[in-house]
């Protein structure tokens, strides 16, 4: 794939579930972008889902994406079931998102190659239950970089959550520790964590596994941040301005390194992965 | 004689009963502090971009034996509880506490955290400084630590501002002291759209100290009374067993130990 081509198409064979999942929204549907505003037509957005006006990437399940970005993924714990269901509606709202997103949780990982090189990968999804860390989504992600660190991988991780799983209560935040400890390991060992924001990535996991990449790279204009909006301005009583949580003003304030867009992102990505192939030599 | 809380009964507790008595003044983070050490010699800023004075850290002796000390602070009078938030940290609070975790595994002192806090600060500055990477990065830390590490909640322990300095070996809570993934007003607004059934809320989040001992999230209970002299002897005696216990396993055994503790979750 040309690293910089601009165009909105991807290579054939590496997107598979384009029809199944386009098929829902009409070409002649016009959208309106989350970030510019610019109505569009569905057709438009390609296949990459991006704004033509803005280059704001839509929102993609996490099965769309492991399509446009990945090749040879193999899943990893597709049936992990961890049962912390007693909070009253809980299991209601897991069945209706299981069946809603052909996901176990609110993050898919497994193996595979992005642009040629082998990565353990991990993508959240917000249309999971708005991508919030449960207890199965801290275990999938505690996994993924323990089979990372056992067969020595570079783990890339995209990130969108809405934060905790509050219906979890304590056990959610117990998540962002128990990741923490294996991003740990995985840092001892010298490997490279990469991580992809997207939009949009906030409270808990902001406040952990996002913000300990080696390299942080951004899809354009994402909504990241540690407390909502709408907090923050009941605190200090006034409006935020605009594009304050978004990745472009990070950025500018110095916390993160890239800001690539989506059609650029796996070329970036494997050009990374492929400069921190050099095991290091003993001292 | 002071004893360690074994075993709490969670019929004889009432959760809204603690929330409220959590957020009072029942001990301060500088009580807590002259009680455990003596000589405590407080250290400022994070060297990176200010002092954030709702956390104070610095060190002193416990039972002579040098320690790193940290504790976030609430304030005193109502000018005090103003410039420090009501004891939510800036990012620049955290970071202050990760130089000073980072000095003590230098020094190969244990480290004390003394915890109460609604959360971390939700200011624009806060945001703007990085507060998800400031608390991702405390948690990281706390993880790597070569020196032992245990976490006392005496008040609110307010979610990811919270676990920022509770990432440790051992967490320890005060008898009247909270633990939580949000306010129980929180918690009811966003799950029913009504703040006002935070009582509720309190009851079936498991806040109080008995639920998190029955789910290991914490330790030990510190019971309280009127003598807070007694209270911190006792804490004392407890402290020094266990960070005695602790340096005398191999740091690599510390490490995987807590690393341990929180994989279980
Ligand atoms: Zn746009």
């Amino acid at each position: 794939m040309d690293l910089f081509s601009s165009d909105n198409k991807v290579d054939n064979n590496k997107f598979k579930v384009t029809d199944e999942v386009r098929d829902r929204i009409p070409d002649g549907l016009f959208l309106a972008c989350p970030y510019c505003g610019t109505q569009i037509y569905n057709k438009q957005l390609g296949d990459y889902r991006v704004c033509p006006n803005c280059n704001y990437g839509f929102r993609l399940q996490a099965r769309e994406r492991v399509a446009l970005f990945a090749t040879d993924f193999v899943e990893m714990n597709a049936d992990l079931t961890i049962d912390q269901t007693d909070f009253p509606g809980y299991q209601g709202k897991l069945d209706r998102a299981k069946k809603q997103t052909d996901m176990n949780e609110s993050v898919l990982t497994g193996t595979g190659k992005i642009d040629g090189q082998e990565v353990a990968l991990g993508i959240m999804d917000s249309y999971f239950m708005m991508g919030s860390l449960g207890s199965q989504t801290g275990e999938k992600i505690t996994r993924l970089f323990e089979h990372a660190t056992a067969h020595r991988l570079p783990v890339v991780l995209f990130t969108a959550s809405g934060g905790a799983r509050m219906q979890e209560g304590i056990n959610s935040l117990m998540q962002m520790a128990k990741i923490s400890g294996a991003v740990a390991a995985h840092q001892e060992a010298g490997l490279l964590y990469l991580v992809v924001l997207t939009d949009p990535t906030t409270g808990g996991v902001t406040a952990s596994f996002a913000m300990q990449g080696d390299v942080t790279l951004a899809e354009p204009h994402a909504l990241v941040g540690f407390a909502g909006a709408r907090v923050i301005e009941s605190t200090i009583h006034e409006k935020l301005p605009k594009d304050f949580q978004r990745v472009e003003t990070l950025l500018e304030n110095g916390f993160v390194d890239k800001i690539v867009p989506r059609q650029e992102l796996a070329g970036i990505i494997g050009q990374i992965v492929a400069m921190h192939q050099q095991e290091v030599a003993d001292v | 004689m002071f004893e360690f809380v074994k075993t709490i009964f969670k019929k004889d507790v009432n959760p809204a009963e603690v929330v409220k008595k959590s957020r009072e003044d029942r001990f301060l983070a500088r009580e807590l502090i002259n009680g455990l050490v003596s000589d405590f010699i407080e250290f400022h800023g994070d060297r990176l971009s200010a002092d954030d004075t709702s956390v104070i850290g610095g060190i002193g002796r416990l039972k002579g034996r040098p320690v790193t000390i940290i504790a976030i602070d609430k304030g005193v009078d109502i000018h005090d509880k103003l410039s420090k938030r009501n004891g939510s940290p800036q990012p620049w609070g955290y970071r202050k506490a990760q130089r000073l975790m980072k000095q003590a595994a230098k020094f190969n002192r244990p480290i004390i955290t003394l915890i109460n806090t609604p959360g971390a600060f939700p200011g624009m500055e806060a945001e703007a400084q990085g507060q998800g990477e400031a608390i991702a990065q405390s948690i990281l830390e706390s993880m790597k630590l070569t020196v032992p590490m245990i976490a006392i909640i005496y008040g609110e322990g307010g979610s990811g501002g919270a676990l920022a300095l509770a990432t440790a070996d051992q967490v320890w809570m005060f008898e009247n002291a909270t633990y939580s993934i949000l306010s129980p007003e929180g918690f009811a607004s966003i799950l029913w759209k009504d703040a006002k059934r935070s009582e509720e809320a309190a009851a079936i989040m498991g806040i109080t100290p008995a639920d998190l001992l029955e789910k290991h999230v914490i330790d030990q209970i510190i019971p309280e009374g009127r003598h807070h002299a007694k209270i911190f002897e006792g804490m004392q005696e407890k402290l020094v067993e266990e960070f005695d216990a602790m340096q005398a396993l191999p740091k690599r055994e510390l490490i995987e130990s807590r690393r341990a503790r929180y994989r279980a979750f």
